[in-house]
């Protein structure tokens, strides 16, 4: 009889505490899955659109943060209905394998390198840690990491093929400091699909596999130098109490410029997607008003993403209509 | 030290202004603790008795296979059931995967396997003598299972506690079945864990005083329930 009671009770208390929140899950209502970057999600900008889509829908978007690689990934899988993430030649290769319906511009932000600087001037015993590779000064990004690999100093890599390792990846080929590749096989769907990444060799270099937030984090930890997006940098180091004491050591190469594209899956390749949402939803960011939300969404007065040009959006808009 | 001050603080804020986001993971982790523990108690402590009661052939490979799988790493078991969840998987049609059912499924796997060991030890070590004097009394066999099952109570309880403690303290299986989407499947350890990896330190401590809070109460609860426990 005793263990009836706890039983019961367990019950009970489920029932009383799981009524709100938690229990909406089960309740069928429309629901978009979105598959994007932690980029997007981490710096709080689409929590902030998302109230205005599910006002003027109805429709609930449910948020799956991952590097972009995984994030398309898990679109090829068919366990989301769109996708919001920022790998141009990955996105482009997604919608020509005929996974996505095709693929429109959203916002833009950059690139930045992130390296040990101590702003105050007069912590002399802190300088020796600031910015060790020389590199504050430095416009051109590739010539930035060169220095930080002859000098041998810690770089953190997020690793997880994100946009950003990816970009990364693209920055270290042009230094011309020797590479190390790794190659991954991977049976996909019965196929051996090789996955290629490369890397300095040096102990120097951390391969991390981690979001963007924990990398920049972990760089902080180290006084390493590391390769972030602005957004989330800002939404880090403009926190208060500020949670980074990482600054920016370089910036503006057209290199380092970071567009993001969103893209519907296509119901031709997985018929349970929610396509109707999902073209709601592209149709939704792409527009004007959410193009000037995304501009005006700011962090302690800063502006994280840049909307995509308005001009363009007539054009976006006759393909999506399709 | 700041930060850990700083945490205290957050905690109390948190709880003492009902914060609304706190709450909700806070529910989800118990309704997936609770129901997942529900579930694997009624799968394991009959499997568990049965294992203690019959002698087969091969029961100490069956032994053995148990005692591994309280081992498992949640994240292959949250790996296992994903390939399972996902669209391109066998279960796919159902549509589970990244909700609060997925995490459950998961969970479920991974005490399924505590509770049936706790209960088939506490079951061995009551058995022998209970059950002849049971039978010798005049019991039936239902009647003899009734009060072996009875006799072992403390330690089945116990299976069920430690159970649900794995499952409110776990993250991986959360993480890869649920995704950690906000208003739908972040539970207090993937909210821990976003804080922690978004530099959030004092409020990542502060979720896991509440999260310590929660098990504190709900063992306290337990224990009055049950009536002290074994002397």
């Amino acid at each position: 009889m005793i263990f009836k009671r706890p039983t019961l009770l367990l019950v009970v208390a489920t029932l009383l505490i799981g009524s709100g929140g938690p229990a909406r899950d089960a309740i069928a209502r429309d629901i978009l899955t979105l598959a994007t970057t932690t980029s997007t999600d981490n710096s709080g900008l689409l929590a902030h659109l998302h109230r205005d889509f599910e006002k003027k829908t109805g429709i609930v978007v449910k948020v799956i943060a991952k590097g972009t690689g995984a994030a398309l990934q898990l679109a090829r899988d068919g366990n989301a209905d769109v996708v919001l993430v920022h790998a141009r030649e990955q996105e482009d290769r997604f919608v020509a394998d005929g996974f996505g319906v095709a693929r429109h511009d959203v916002m833009h932000n950059d690139f930045v390198i992130l390296g040990p600087t101590s702003d105050t001037a007069s912590d002399t015993a802190s300088d020796t840690a600031s910015d060790p590779a020389g590199i504050r000064g430095v416009k051109n990004a590739a010539e930035a990491l060169r220095r930080i690999a002859a000098a041998e100093e810690t770089f953190v890599s997020r690793g997880d093929g994100s946009g950003t390792h990816i970009k990364e990846q693209q920055l270290w080929r042009l230094t011309r400091v020797p590479l190390q590749t790794k190659v991954v096989r991977i049976y996909s769907g019965g196929v051996a699909k090789e996955f290629r990444s490369v890397r300095p060799p040096g102990d120097w270099y951390l391969s991390i596999g981690q979001g963007m937030g924990k990398t920049i984090m972990v760089a902080t930890e180290r006084r390493a130098y590391t390769l972030a997006d602005r957004g989330t940098y800002y939404a880090l180091a403009l926190a208060k109490p500020s949670r980074t004491d990482l600054t920016i050591v370089c910036q503006g190469d057209p290199l380092l410029y970071n567009p993001y594209g969103v893209i519907a899956v296509n119901p031709a390749r997985h018929p349970h997607v929610n396509t109707k949402a999902a073209t709601a939803y592209v149709r939704w960011i792409t527009s004007p008003a959410v193009q000037a939300m995304i501009g005006r969404y700011t962090v302690q007065g800063k502006v994280l993403f840049h909307p995509a040009v308005v001009l363009e959006e007539q054009g976006h808009r006759k393909r999506s209509d399709k | 030290m700041q930060t850990l001050l700083d945490a205290l603080r957050n905690a109390l804020h948190l709880i003492f202004t009902l914060d609304a986001d706190v709450f909700e993971y806070a529910g989800r982790s118990l309704l997936i603790a609770s129901v997942s523990t529900l579930i694997a108690a009624v799968l394991g402590i009959p499997l568990g008795m049965l294992i203690a009661e019959r002698t087969f052939r091969g029961k100490r490979a069956v032994v053995t296979v148990l005692n591994t799988a309280l081992a498992f790493p949640t994240v292959v078991v949250g790996l296992f059931i994903y390939t399972l969840l996902s669209r391109t998987g066998p279960l796919g049609q159902l549509q589970l995967l990244f909700t609060i059912p997925a995490i459950i499924i998961g969970e479920v796997v991974l005490i399924v396997p505590i509770i049936t060991a706790f209960t088939m030890t506490a079951v061995a070590r009551t058995d022998r003598d209970v059950r002849k004097t049971a039978i010798a009394l005049g019991a039936g066999r239902r009647q003899a299972l009734w009060t072996v099952f009875c006799e072992s109570r403390f330690g089945v309880a116990a299976a069920v506690i430690a159970a649900f403690g794995r499952v409110v303290s776990e993250v991986g299986v959360a993480t890869i079945l649920g995704g950690n989407a906000d208003r739908f499947t972040r539970t207090m350890t993937t909210a821990i864990v976003l804080n922690v990896d978004m530099g959030n330190f004092a409020l990542a401590l502060a979720l896991g005083g509440v999260l310590l809070a929660l098990s504190l109460s709900i063992n306290v609860l337990f224990q009055y329930v049950q009536g002290g426990g074994p002397d």
